[in-house]
């Protein structure tokens, strides 16, 4: 893999993807077809059950689509490929929404941050303790936060540590889901720029799944929005909620409430 | 004459933290306040404490006056007199504030029949209008399916008709469009809004959001760690905020919504 086959190929690609969930009529997913540039940052929008997750889920390796291909460096994405998806996995990781279920109660900061270190078999226990300090001071936690368990830290604090896992690897692909929709407006704008800092300093290539609009306006380069699973339009971000070109994107922006000027 | 007289009220856990503290606060008939807060600011537990609904081992005291009765210390039999009378809420999540295993048109009739004491074909026509009063397609089979068949601005909405049902002289909002879709929250928003305005209801709003409650009320209360930070009207309080909280609050919004206001300001 060269830097000049990277510049050209997308990391991640859907091209015309379906997903039909069996016995059910109407597709999860159509005619979806998108490209993620490298060290680029890219956002889905849309209303609960447009698909942004199940959208997710597919640059994830976690669901195959029913017709399409989904390609990771230029290359089809094949779920049984064990040597492919362990490339995968090391280059592409995820943060979600919920900081509260998404880790491990019982186990300490340091074990769940390390985790991807481990089962990727890169480190040991041992080689992995500097590089989860590494992680967990990148993302602005106290360096004794590796002792500690997830319930002694804030909603925010968990977000962190939940981006310091998903970074520890340095994967060039951060997935998110909804990042930072269950945290506090002041919380939120420091989440939104520790990842913002993340993509400058790293190269980190984003995606983002969302339904805050603002969230998506200052953070990511491009944005797509789906409605019922299939894209009604892709751009710019500035084009795209600036000026929108489809009456279901002018409704969205049009319904954000705002404060009074 | 106040509706809602809040004086110096303190909410403590049975170990002793206090989680409200010396909070006072006055709505009066007609009138709509917000209190506007982050997560563990205790405006939830302010609600609760209105309408005596504290969980276990928390205690309140000071002074809480609902429609003239005195709800702390109050027993649960003068409680059930007062709750959906003189003031009824709504709760963020409507998932879990209505009855999973219950249909929908049964759960609004509970309140129609024991308050206005509604049978029959008349308690069945009330919850019809009740359901068509907050807008919702199709009220009959609407009040035909389980909380689940129906969506999340649905099940808001059947929330909030429960809560109307009884026409409330308060209406208290506990964050009631934070777990819906944007456009779903806008007309949320527009119905609570025209909802109260044709009844004259007073409306308690709570929210984190400084911009969803700007859309219902006039006034707000900021509050942090349990305390009133700052009082006024909305625009004084976005437009000129003197306490230092409240202008970190005001900032993380604007800062959240210049990413958008200006290129969609043309």
């Amino acid at each position: 893999m060269t830097p000049a086959v990277e510049a050209t190929t997308p990391v991640l690609e859907l091209d015309d993807v379906a997903l039909r969930y069996r016995g059910s009529t109407a597709p999860v997913l159509q005619d979806v077809s998108l490209a993620v540039a490298a060290g680029h940052s890219l956002a889905l929008v849309g209303e609960s059950g447009a698909g942004k997750t199940t959208l997710l889920r597919l640059l994830l390796g976690l669901a195959r689509p029913t017709t399409g291909t989904v390609r990771f460096d230029g290359e089809a994405l094949r779920l049984r490929d064990a040597k492919l998806m362990r490339r995968f996995r090391g280059s592409v990781q995820c943060v979600f929404q919920d900081p509260y279920s998404s880790l491990d109660p019982r186990r300490r900061v340091g074990a769940t941050v390390a985790e991807p270190l481990r089962s990727l078999g890169i480190d040991s226990r041992r080689t992995a303790a500097p590089k989860v300090a590494e992680a967990l001071e990148r993302v602005g936690l106290p360096a004794d936060a590796a002792r500690r368990y997830p319930h002694e830290f804030s909603g925010g604090q968990r977000q962190r540590i939940a981006i310091a896992r998903a970074t520890v690897c340095d994967p060039r692909v951060l997935l998110a889901d909804e990042p930072v929709s269950a945290l506090d407006v002041t919380t939120r704008v420091k989440v939104v720029d520790l990842l913002a800092e993340l993509q400058q300093e790293r190269g980190l290539t984003i995606v983002m799944v969302s339904h805050d609009l603002s969230v998506v306006a200052s953070l990511c380069e491009r944005t797509a929005v789906l409605e019922r699973g299939r894209i009604v339009e892709q751009g710019d971000t500035a084009q795209v909620l600036g000026d929108p070109a489809h009456t279901y994107t002018r409704r969205l922006v049009d319904s954000v409430p705002r404060l009074p000027v | 004459m106040t509706l809602l007289d809040v004086r110096g009220l303190t909410v403590r856990t049975a170990d002793g933290r206090t989680l409200v503290d010396d909070l006072s606060l006055s709505v009066a008939p007609g009138e709509r306040l917000g209190v506007i807060g982050e997560s563990g600011s205790g405006k939830s537990l302010t609600t609760l404490a209105v309408l005596g609904l504290l969980p276990e081992g928390m205690t309140a005291t000071g002074s809480v006056e609902l429609g003239g009765t005195q709800i702390v210390g109050a027993s649960e039999k003068r409680l059930t007199g007062v709750r959906g009378r003189d003031a009824a809420i709504v709760f963020q999540e409507p998932l879990t504030a209505l009855d999973p295993l219950m249909r929908v048109g049964r759960q609004i009739a509970g309140p129609l029949r024991q308050r206005r004491g509604l049978t029959g074909g008349a308690l069945k026509r009330a919850v019809a209008e009740a359901l068509e009063q907050v807008r919702l397609p199709e009220p009959g089979r609407i009040a035909r399916a389980f909380p689940h068949e129906i969506s999340g601005g649905q099940r808001q909405r059947v929330a909030l008709a429960m809560a109307l049902a009884c026409e409330p002289k308060l209406l208290i909002a506990d964050e009631p469009t934070t777990a819906l879709d944007v456009s779903v929250q806008a007309d949320m928003l527009a119905l609570i809004d025209t909802l109260v305005r044709i009844r004259e209801m007073a409306v308690l709003f709570v929210s984190h959001d400084l911009a969803v409650v700007a859309k219902v009320t006039d006034r707000a209360l900021v509050m942090k760690d349990g305390r009133a930070v700052e009082e006024g009207t909305v625009d004084e309080i976005v437009r000129a905020p003197r306490e230092e909280y409240t202008r970190t609050l005001v900032a993380s919004a604007r800062k959240l919504e210049s990413a958008l206001a200006p290129r969609s300001a043309r």
